[in-house]
């Protein structure tokens, strides 16, 4: 064959973000487990999405001690991760989050610098968004909702999520399929447009 | 393609991180974002003594720019590890760093319009 060995390197796709990007910009997608983060950042992502885990340290008293004795143990989260080249100097890393309320530390690190949050919603399971909503407004982070359905049967209308969830009148409530890239980019578009108010 | 439980532990036990970090306690996000873009600034030369992860950070590193979070996933390292590895090549001058966020919480305008426009590509 006779190929072109600089074309060749260029058609291998490179792990490196292009040299002529000087801005990154970070969004967290979260959501309780199961509810589509890592299906959603996949959809996105022009690599293969990654995985990390950050440990967590944890306090825990122990109630039944009267000498209230602190005990420290380390729980390791998963977080995933994908990244998107949106213009010559840009890109945009999609952060997987998961809801708990114990990973304080974990949340802290997210939120630092993040444009938003893209809350991910599973109509059947609500009251499993609950604390995640308590953590994103804790953070200051403004959000949208998207709607996952995963039951095309079992619908909910919007005015339905916006009761249960108690939204705010201007959140953004979109639907999507997390599967496919374009209804996961008109999600995150949806959620841009909102922060976009918002910064007016 | 095997998709791991959420809390599915990817890669080393307390001791090995205990071992890489020297038992130092690791830095906050304050020092370096999970975005912040790093690469192995030119001309330098390994630190004698490095261990085993920091060569692979040095080796991985040379080739370009990384986030702080992909130089983790890459290499198999919780994130914090990779932190506290990356901060000391960074205080030892080793490192160039772009695209770091603001202390603030501010949003940027023109950050996020650009941001609309590239995802609003890919929709055509
Ligand atoms: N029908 C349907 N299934 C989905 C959707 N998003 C994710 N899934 C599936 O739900 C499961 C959990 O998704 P995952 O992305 O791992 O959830 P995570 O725990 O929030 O990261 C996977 O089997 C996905 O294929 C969706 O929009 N529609
Ligand atoms: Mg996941």
């Amino acid at each position: 064959m006779d190929s072109n060995p600089s074309s060749a390197e260029t058609a291998q796709k490179s792990i490196y973000v292009s040299s002529a990007v000087t801005n990154a910009a970070k969004i967290l997608v979260v959501g309780h487990f199961a509810v589509g983060k890592t299906t959603l950042i996949g959809s996105l992502s022009e690599i293969t999405p990654l995985r990390t885990e950050e440990k967590m340290t944890q306090a825990s008293v122990h109630v039944d001690d009267l000498r209230g004795v602190t005990d420290k143990t380390t729980t390791t989260v998963a977080l995933d991760f994908g990244r998107l080249t949106l213009s010559d100097d840009l890109v945009l890393y999609l952060f997987g989050t998961p809801g708990q309320q114990r990973f304080m530390q974990l949340w802290e690190d997210m939120a630092r610098g993040a444009l938003g949050a893209l809350l991910l919603v599973d109509p059947a399971r609500l009251e499993e968004t609950f604390p995640v909503i308590d953590l994103v407004e804790r953070y200051g982070l403004e959000y949208a909702i998207a709607v996952n359905c995963f039951d095309p049967a079992a619908t909910y209308s919007e005015a339905e999520v916006r009761e249960a969830l108690d939204l705010l009148p201007d959140t953004p409530v979109v639907y999507c399929d997390a599967r496919e890239q374009q209804s996961s980019a008109m999600a995150l578009i949806a959620l841009v447009r909102h922060l976009l108010e918002r910064a007016a | 393609m095997t998709t791991p439980g959420e809390e599915a532990p990817v890669t080393s036990d307390f001791v090995r991180s205990y071992v890489i970090t020297g038992g130092r306690d690791l830095p906050s996000s304050e020092e370096l974002a999970l975005h912040t873009l790093v690469t192995l600034a030119p001309g330098r030369t390994l630190p004698l003594g490095a261990g085993p992860e920091v060569r692979a950070i040095w080796e991985l590193c040379a080739g370009g720019y990384l986030s702080v979070a992909e130089v983790a996933g890459h290499l198999g390292l919780p994130v914090g590890v990779a932190r506290l590895l990356l901060t000391d090549l960074s205080e030892q001058g080793h490192l160039l760093r772009r695209a770091e966020p603001p202390r603030a919480q501010n949003v940027d305008r023109a950050t996020l319009e650009k941001v609309l426009n590239g995802l609003q590509s890919l929709i055509g």
